[in-house]
Order: structure tokens, then C-alpha cells, then sequence
């Protein structure tokens, strides 16, 4: 399905230029925010550990600005991106992820579980393919209400090992459900290239349920966004699910502490994608060969996004831990 | 006028259904239990008057309708979801577990899951080892989740009623041996809460306390003590979380003698840590250890003349208790 996907991919031009600014300043964000998440890690200024989205960020803004504030989104481990991309706010993410009660979470879900009800963001899940089944249930309950939301479930390819997500999307194709299952398929399950894990081909899996599945470059936001927006219209009109592997890499290791990689994957080959296949770099090389900008612009876009971030990390720094009470709290509703 | 009587599975359907003219937002999802009914037969009626929108058969498939629960619970339904046995709950586990329970926590209080899984528990139906257990003792050692286990069709109407009010997920176990049981069940509208034991049988000697099937077992060995002169106090926790520990313990303060009967496997089980609430709770009071009886901690064999070994029964906490009052 590659070659029909370039087919949608919706063009560049002045009158849409504004878009493709603000998508690279979305993944502008997510990148510095991820990028500080590591320096606060190797500062020992975080708690616990994270897993960092770098390299990543064309399939989550691709994805999140093809749907409504009110749309659904389940995420992952790996879900900072999702979040900002969804409408979070940086200042909320860093105070969760210290800990703090500003955070979204009043500091009880730390990185693996930000959640926010008014972006539409269900929540990450620390269970690989765990949240299939709540994405799915959001576009069951979108249908009983009469409401034209869609739900959003975010994955790595490492879920392709869990039965849960096959049970789901069984339901999600037979009851024609508006829920797009989006793979991100970053080559590796933790440690484990995915030729060690996967038999077949990743969207077989959803063809043999009669669900549309396209398989597509995931660093290339444009088409991200472009596939996006028809999968997004087809499930809002009820025509049902689908399902769309976007082929990406993540620059980092499976978490912050992961820094010896080569047993499991070469210098060169994470060069190689860095180089060649940045989604940042292929968007802002594509704006300017148009002549939609020119790099003064994109350079002050990342000097706004960079002082954000450094407020942002000062905001959750000095915000105050969630006070002892709040332990028994919110057990139960 | 004399009081109207229900079985145990027409007061489960009653309450569905009036929870389902209630309130929009209560639907069921589960393998046959549309036009089947369920293989209990409890749902039999609600898809016609319902439809098949909010009486929705699914594939065969625990962890899928459990997980689609919770998405739908999340963004503003009200699932009633079937897991037509007890044992099945293992296959949904995570959801319930890392999902259900947790999300309301983990997400500082935004997010809620107001849902229900009704399932089952009991043996002695000669079904063996995967279609026999009594696992509420594993949900109710998770935080996030409410825990439901009515012994009569007053308490099942009323507590399903509860359960599906509630804003939290419920695990709501149902005997199946009991679905033909009949009780006094009022026509008018009612709701148990939860955390709330009740007083099935007063007496000065010694306390039942009994859950969910063991209720029935413990009343036929209160009735055969009373003929020997012992009077026995039968309490039935009817939610096991919350838990009502002081009902338990002021029973024991009064009788000084305890036995605790649950159908669940014995050990790490319901009977331990309720044996642990009335000794920490009354202790000074206690003439005798606390005993339990619970499932024999083995899988249920299919034989009856093996399986019947496995459960308390009548017979046995008659004599267990003649035993702690000294009337060996």
C-alpha cells in the first residue's frame, strides 16, 4: 500500500504553510522535551527511568493533528510524544515526571502513565499492548452515544507478540468500530531486533480481520498526516477500523539507562537513519527547497521551543512533592 | 399480602433490567448473552426488550471484553461486563488488575471506570477443575476494585443494583449452584451497600461468619447446632472489599468463638484474612483460635465421590463447631 499512500500525501504550498510550521514545532517540542528528560535523568534529577521518543516524533504529530480535541488517544511506555503531540502541556509533563503534584497525575503515574482527560488522553500504559482494549471500549462507547469520535491506539511493534490486541481488533472490524490502530514499528522489541520476535508481515495481522492496513514511512510527517486524515474520516463517517504501521526508529536505547547498544544494533545503523532519515531534517529540507521558509524561521521556532522546555523544567523543579495524605487518595472513585 | 419470592437468577435479571430503564448508559457485553441468555439461562428476556446494541454477544475472547469494558467505562458508559466463569477471570487478569483497578489511582483521580464483571464461583456442579473455582479472593487482594459475593436473591438484587451505581469496578460473584434458590424479594426499589455485613442468624454461642454459597451451608449447621443446644450467629460479609470488620468482630466480642467459611481456596485465601480481622479485632475475647474452612487446596476433581470432599458442608462445620464449644 506504500505507492497509494503517496498518492494522499497532501501537498505544501503558502496557503498551508503555517501547518507544516506548527507540526515542526511540535515535533520541535517533543524532541527537546525528550532530549531534556535524558540530561535530568543523567543529572540524577528524575526518579525512576524514561524512554525517550526521539526519532519518533513524525508518527505522533502526524497522527495527533489529524484528530480532534475531543478524539481519543491511548499511549505507551514510550508516550511523551503522544502527549504533546495530543495538547499537553510541557510544564504539567515535566512536574509528573518528577513527581510532583502539579503534574498530571498528581505524581502517581510518573512517565509511563501521564493521562489527561481534556486533551482526550486516555492514558499510557505500562503494559505492552495493554491499552488495545481501552482505545477500543472509547470507540465502542463513541458508537453507543452517537457521538463521531475516533479512538487512537498508539503501539510498538512489541505488541505484536500479545494476543489482547487480535481479540480487539476482531471486535473493533466486526462491529465496525472508529478506532485506528497505529503501529510504530521502531525495529526493536527492548533489546531484540523484531525479525527475532515476528513471523509474517505486520499488517497481515489486521488484513486477515478484513481491516484496511497501510504500511508507510514513518519519518515523514506529511504522509503521517496526510494517511491520517482519510483512515481519521473513514471511521468518523462509521465505515470502521483501521490500521496503519508506520515504519520508524528510535535514536535512543529501549530506556534512558540503555547507553551500550552495539550487541544488539550498530553505531552505523543508528547513524544511518539519523543522517538520512530525521524526520525534522526531511521536513524543514522539504520547506525550504519550496521556498515556504527559510532557516532563520525554523531556527527561532526551536530557540521559542527550547526556552519552554527550560521554563518548563524550572516550573517542576520548584513545584512541591504531592503532600503524604495524598497516598490513600483516588484509590477508589 | 404475602412477600413476593424471586430465584436467585430472576433477581439477578430484575436488577439489570432496572438498572438498564434507569440509566442509558448501562450495557452488557459477553459470549451468549443475548439471545442465549447466558448458559445460566439469568439473562433470559433482556435482549428483546433492550435490543442487541445494549445486549451485545461477543467473540470468545475474556481479556478482549474486559479491556473494552474499561475504554467504554472511561468516556461515559456503564459496562456490565460477563465472564461466564470464574476460572475465566484468569485470562482477563490484566485488564482487571493493571488496567480496571489502577487507572483511577495512576491518573491522580481523572479518569474512572464505573464497571461491573459479573461472574461466577462454586463447585460441586461436577463440572472439574477449570469450571469449579471460587478465585474472588484474587481480585479482592487488588486496591482499585470492589468485591461483591451475595448469598440470597435479596442481597443479589440489591448489590448488583450498587455495583452498577458505582463508580469504581466491581468483581461480582455470583454461585452458580444457587441460581435456582428462592428468597423474599420486595417489589419495590432497593440497594444494598457495599461494606455493609448482615446478620443472617443471631445466636450467643458462636459466630459463622459465611460468604456467598457457604451462607445456605452455615444456616443448615446453625439449625442442626440449635437442636443440640448451641446458638449460632451466622454473618454474611456480603462485599469482601470493602470489608466490614466490625460487625465481625463485635459478633465475636459477644459469641468468643469463631469459624469462617468460604468457599474459595483455603489457604492465602478469604477465610485467612478474615480469621486475621477477628483475631487482631478480638482478641482478648477469644476462648478458642479462630478456624477456617475453605475449598480443600486441591483442583476440583470431577468425581463426586472426590469432589464433594472438597467443600464445606453441613455436616462438617456442625462438627467443627460442636468441636470449639467443647461438645465433642
Amino acid at each position: 500500500m506504500n505507492e497509494n499512500s503517496e498518492l494522499l500525501t497532501e501537498s505544501m504550498n503558502a496557503t498551508n504553510v503555517e501547518h507544516w510550521l506548527h507540526c515542526y514545532e511540535q515535533m520541535v517540542k517533543i524532541r527537546k522535551f525528550d532530549e531534556k528528560v535524558n540530561e535530568l535523568y543523567m543529572k540524577a534529577l528524575m526518579p525512576g527511568l524514561a524512554h525517550l521518543y526521539i526519532g519518533q516524533e513524525a508518527v505522533a504529530v502526524g497522527v495527533c493533528e489529524a484528530l480532534r480535541k475531543d478524539d481519543y488517544i491511548t499511549s505507551t511506555h514510550r508516550g511523551h510524544g503522544h502527549c504533546l503531540a495530543k495538547g499537553a502541556s510541557i510544564n504539567r509533563m515535566f512536574a509528573e515526571l518528577l513527581g510532583k503534584e502539579a503534574g498530571y497525575c498528581r505524581g502517581k503515574g510518573g512517565s509511563m502513565h501521564i493521562a489527561d482527560p481534556e486533551s482526550g488522553n486516555l492514558g499510557a500504559n505500562a503494559i505492552v499492548g495493554g491499552s488495545a482494549g481501552i482505545a477500543t471500549g472509547a470507540a465502542f462507547s463513541a458508537r453507543l452515544r452517537d457521538s463521531d469520535q475516533v479512538a487512537v491506539c498508539f503501539f510498538g511493534e512489541g505488541a505484536l507478540g500479545q494476543g489482547l490486541l487480535y481479540e480487539v481488533m476482531n471486535m473493533a472490524s466486526l462491529w465496525k468500530l472508529p478506532v485506528i490502530y497505529v503501529c510504530e514499528n521502531n525495529l526493536y522489541n527492548e533489546y531484540t531486533h523484531v525479525s527475532e520476535t515476528m513471523a509474517g508481515t505486520v499488517i497481515a495481522r489486521a488484513e486477515a480481520m478484513g481491516i484496511q492496513a497501510i504500511s508507510l514511512d514513518g519519518q515523514d510527517v506529511q504522509l503521517v498526516y496526510s494517511t491520517m486524515q482519510e483512515l481519521v474520516e473513514h471511521a468518523r463517517r462509521g465505515e470502521g477500523p483501521a490500521f496503519l504501521e508506520c515504519k520508524t526508529y528510535r535514536y535512543y536505547g529501549h530506556h534512558v539507562g540503555d547507553i551500550n547498544r552495539e550487541y544488539y544494533r550498530s553505531k552505523e545503523e543508528e547513524k544511518e537513519w539519523k543522517e538520512k532519515r530525521d524526520p525534522l531534517k526531511l521536513l524543514a529540507e522539504k520547506l525550504i527547497a519550496q521556498n515556504l521558509t527559510d532557516q532563520s524561521v525554523l531556527d527561532r521556532i526551536e530557540t521559542d521551543v527550547q526556552s519552554e522546555i527550560e521554563s518548563g523544567v524550572q516550573f517542576a523543579l520548584e513545584a512541591a512533592y504531592p503532600d503524604p495524605s495524598e497516598v490513600t487518595e483516588d484509590v477508589y472513585a | 399480602m404475602p412477600e413476593r419470592e424471586l430465584t436467585f437468577g430472576a433477581a439477578i435479571r430484575e436488577a439489570l433490567a432496572e438498572e438498564m430503564r434507569r440509566d442509558p448508559r448501562v450495557f452488557i457485553v459477553g459470549e451468549d448473552v443475548a439471545e442465549a441468555g447466558t448458559p445460566f439461562k439469568v439473562f433470559s428476556g433482556l435482549v428483546e426488550e433492550f435490543g442487541t446494541k445494549r445486549v451485545v454477544d461477543s467473540p470468545i475472547s475474556e481479556a478482549g471484553i474486559s479491556g473494552v469494558g474499561v475504554g467504554a467505562a472511561m468516556t461515559g458508559m456503564r459496562p456490565v461486563v460477563d465472564i461466564m466463569f470464574g476460572d475465566f477471570l484468569t485470562l482477563a487478569m490484566d485488564q482487571i488488575v493493571n488496567q480496571a483497578a489502577k487507572v483511577h489511582y495512576m491518573s491522580g483521580g481523572k479518569w474512572k471506570v464505573p464497571i461491573v464483571y459479573r461472574t461466577t464461583l462454586g463447585a460441586t456442579r461436577r463440572s472439574a477443575a477449570q469450571h469449579s473455582q471460587s478465585l474472588h479472593a484474587w481480585v479482592s487482594h487488588v486496591p482499585g476494585l470492589q468485591v461483591a459475593i451475595p448469598s440470597t436473591p435479596y442481597d443479589a438484587k440489591g448489590l448488583l443494583k450498587t455495583a452498577i451505581r458505582n463508580e469504581n469496578p466491581v468483581v461480582f460473584f455470583e454461585d452458580k449452584m444457587m441460581y435456582k434458590l428462592k428468597g423474599p424479594v420486595p417489589e419495590d426499589e432497593y440497594t444494598i451497600p457495599f461494606g455493609v455485613a448482615d446478620v443472617k442468624r443471631l445466636g450467643i454461642d458462636l459466630t459463622l461468619v459465611a460468604t456467598s454459597s457457604m451462607v445456605q451451608v452455615a444456616l443448615g449447621a446453625a439449625e442442626k447446632l440449635a437442636g443440640i443446644g448451641i446458638q449460632a450467629e451466622v454473618i454474611d460479609p456480603r462485599t469482601t472489599a470493602p470489608l466490614d470488620k466490625q460487625t465481625l468482630i463485635d459478633s465475636v466480642k459477644k459469641t468468643s468463638r469463631a469459624i469462617v467459611i468460604d468457599e474459595g481456596y483455603e489457604r492465602y485465601g478469604v477465610t485467612a484474612e478474615i480469621a486475621a480481622v477477628i483475631a487482631d479485632g478480638a482478641f482478648y475475647y477469644l476462648d478458642t483460635p479462630v478456624k477456617r474452612m475453605g475449598a480443600l487446596d486441591v483442583p476440583i476433581p470431577f468425581s463426586p465421590a472426590l469432589e464433594d470432599l472438597t467443600v464445606p458442608t453441613e455436616e462438617t462445620v456442625f462438627q467443627m463447631a460442636k468441636t470449639i464449644c467443647g461438645r465433642s
